[in-house]
């Protein structure tokens, strides 16, 4: 009756044995960073980290676009939300977001801008057709998962010739954000749980270089917590052999090549560009931007008059919040001095504790709190 | 000559097919609303037409309740406003073991609503008076400006008659009670959700919506102990434990693989990010009462529902839910805000 297969006794069973061979076979301290905010909940939700070995330490990553979309990002979204005539959608952790300031999207709904929650990007596509005499903005956020359905909706908008259509786009790539991890002074990564979903779109590919020159055991892992253990066990016996290659423990998602169409999608509508991450600061080539002809869809070019706000320093609008350093997996959520202490999902500093996927909301959700 | 005009409900043509604002001036209008449209569509279950109702006096402790209604869309799988507005208010009686003996339901209604979504509404908020055998016994009618409400609110409230010597409440919550619920759990949350055509997901699945005081009476005719009493509904089975837990000052331990939920509602939860733990029902409840009566409780409520579960036990001093796996983590209240106007 519920939601995840480890109710059933052959999925129970694997966790145990999956365990077990986790116990026998670790020999000493290892640091393991699952990328993906999905990953990060399912771990905590099913207490996988109370279960794993204590010399395993799984440290949680950046992997939750919401956490990462700049505070400045926001607050452009919030200037065209208040604009007569604009209907602004996105994914309904985006709305409840703060900027720079303490201002969300929901907030400007509530005084009366045109905010809707949508669950797919063609749904904006929808909306502008039901409202002609509308300017609809699609708020467009999300790793190389999501890309593809921001990418379908602009090829259909432009292909279409939709005129109260654009686009205001944060979409972002996984492996600048690793690269820039593995950089960072302090960083206690020694291997990646990459997220599955990701894979079944881009592939290994990306991964490869990165794992060969760094020798990072780099092992594709999926969400339910049988796949995880899985993949921990394929990267903790990397570790213990001194191997470091990508490695599928997913491959029922088909990951190995990855999806040649939506890839070719997203070249066609998308470049990279460089990138503001909350948090992380400006990473080279870590985002996707309106190529032409596209980029006439570009919200930012079709409302100019919005006047772009003051660049604010770190990207993170967060007083007090140290969401960067949560991010990189420096500091564990629940160490913050502020966890618990004036921030929580109610009342959130920083993106992390905001969004469904964010690293401080899992802890908040699934542990006991003083 | 064009074909005659036909209007489905029984109010005169000459005032066309909507709510205008005359028919809530109390005038001809209003006199008309009422005698040709609301009266026969609330049938026998609608009562006469005084400024109150009067009600025989008895002996005891009576219930009263009052819910205000402003489910959107008006009318979804397995339930209407109309029918919510009374079975929700019979349940919240219902939850402190009593009989509805009365309701009054008040409509505030939005001007340019069809007045056939008026009729069939009112005729289902009968049909749902009927079959938990009560009356409506008064009510008011009031008329906004459009775009001054959503359509059509509803609020009823509603008195009851609790039996001799039951005194249900969390103060009655011991350490050991065993914590049941009469049913899978959010069914009623994913049909509004999936029914409303912007979240673009589709689901066979009904609204659970149906009186409860059934299966209290028969929990309560066995000589059943009911320590507690919950209803469902907005926050689900989260916030109903924490309230209660909090009211009577003790924790709760629930154990996660034995909540029901319908594969479709764990699909759903799982597609938008939900937790079928805070999914609203309107046809369930959970229920507390000393262990040792937990299999026979267990046995009257699955005669209704065979999903019927029982799912942990009060004691210790938080509300945690233990996981398949065997962890224990904090069972957290929804949130709620993506999810209005469900009731």
């Amino acid at each position: 009756m519920s939601p995840s297969d480890t109710h059933s006794s052959s999925a129970s069973k694997r966790v145990h044995h999956l365990l077990d061979a986790l116990h026998a076979e670790i020999s000493r301290s290892w640091t393991l960073m699952e990328v993906c905010g999905g990953q990060t909940h399912a771990i905590l939700r099913h207490g996988l980290d109370q279960l794993i070995p204590p010399q395993l330490e799984l440290i949680h990553g950046p992997g939750c676009p919401v956490c990462v979309t700049a505070a400045e990002t926001i607050d452009r979204a919030l200037q065209l939300a208040a604009l007569q005539d604009v209907i602004l959608c996105s994914y309904g952790d985006m709305l409840r977001v703060p900027g720079t300031g303490p201002a969300h999207l929901l907030q400007a709904r509530a005084a009366g801008a045109d905010v809707r929650l949508v669950t797919a990007p063609l749904d904006a596509l929808t909306l502008a057709r039901a409202h002609p005499e509308r300017q609809v903005v699609f708020f467009a956020v999300g790793f190389e998962t999501t890309a593809p359905a921001t990418a379908l909706l602009a090829h259909q908008a432009w292909s279409s010739g939709t005129q109260n259509l654009s686009l205001l786009v944060a979409h972002v790539r996984v492996p600048p954000a690793m690269e820039a991890i593995l950089a960072a002074p302090g960083c206690r990564v020694q291997g990646f749980l990459a997220a599955g979903h990701v894979c079944t779109v881009m592939g290994r590919q990306e991964y490869e270089p990165i794992a060969a020159r760094l020798r990072l055991p780099i092992v594709i892992t999926g969400f339910e917590p049988v796949d995880l253990l899985e993949g921990i066990l394929r990267a903790v016996r990397q570790l213990e052999r001194g191997e470091g290659r990508v490695e599928d423990a997913y491959p029922q998602a088909g990951a190995g090549e990855g999806n040649a169409a939506a890839r070719a999608l997203i070249e066609r509508v998308f470049c990279r560009s460089d990138r503001h991450w909350r948090g992380l600061g400006v990473l080279p080539a870590s985002g996707l931007s309106l190529r032409p002809p596209y980029d006439a869809l570009d919200a930012e070019r079709r409302f100019p008059t919005a006047a772009p706000p003051a660049p604010a320093g770190n990207g993170n609008g967060d007083q007090g919040c140290i969401s960067g350093q949560v991010l990189q997996g420096l500091v564990r959520p629940d160490a913050c001095p502020r966890f618990g202490r004036g921030c929580s999902p109610e009342r959130p500093l920083g993106a992390p504790m905001v969004s469904a996927e964010g690293a401080c909301a899992a802890y908040w959700r699934y542990r006991q709190r003083a | 000559m064009a074909t005659p005009l036909q209007f489905p409900c029984p109010i005169s043509p000459d005032d066309g097919e909507v709510v205008l604002l005359g028919h809530g001036g109390g005038g001809l209008l209003s006199q008309r609303l009422l005698e040709q449209l609301i009266l026969p569509a609330l049938g026998s279950a609608g009562g006469v037409l005084l400024d109150a109702a009067t009600l025989p006096a008895e002996a005891g402790e009576l219930a009263f309740s009052t819910d205000g209604h402003v489910v959107q869309p008006l009318e979804f799988p397995g339930g209407d406003i109309g029918s919510l507005a009374v079975i929700g208010t019979v349940n919240d009686l219902a939850m402190v073991g009593a009989t509805p003996l009365a309701l009054s339901l008040s409509l505030i209604l939005e001007e340019g609503l069809p007045l056939d979504t008026l009729s069939r509404v009112l005729r289902s908020a009968a049909a749902a008076a009927g079959r938990c055998g009560v009356s409506i016994v008064t009510g008011d009618t009031k008329v906004v400006e459009r775009g001054k409400a959503d359509g059509l609110f509803m609020t009823t409230a509603g008195m009851g008659r609790i039996p001799p010597g039951v005194a249900i409440g969390p103060a009655a919550i011991r350490p050991g009670d065993a914590i049941l619920v009469s049913g899978d759990l959010g069914r009623h949350g994913v049909a509004i959700l999936a029914a409303r055509e912007e979240l673009g997901f589709s689901t066979s699945l009904e609204s659970d919506l149906a009186p409860l005081h059934g299966s209290v009476q028969a929990l309560l005719a066995a000589g059943l102990e009911i320590h507690a009493l919950r209803d469902l509904t907005r926050g689900g089975l989260a916030s109903a434990l924490h309230e209660l837990c909090r009211d009577a000052g003790l924790g709760a331990l629930v154990q996660e693989p034995l909540v029901p939920v319908h594969g479709a509602v764990a699909a759903a939860c799982d597609l938008l990010g939900l937790d079928s733990l805070t999914m609203a029902s309107e046809g369930r409840f959970v229920l507390m009462l000393p262990a040792a009566q937990a299999q026979e409780a267990l046995k009257l409520l699955s005669r209704e529902q065979p999903s019927a579960a029982l799912i942990g036990r009060i004691g210790g001093e938080a509300v945690l839910l233990e996981t398949s796996l065997g962890v224990l983590r904090p069972l957290e209240l929804g949130r709620g805000e993506l999810l209005p106007r469900i009731c």
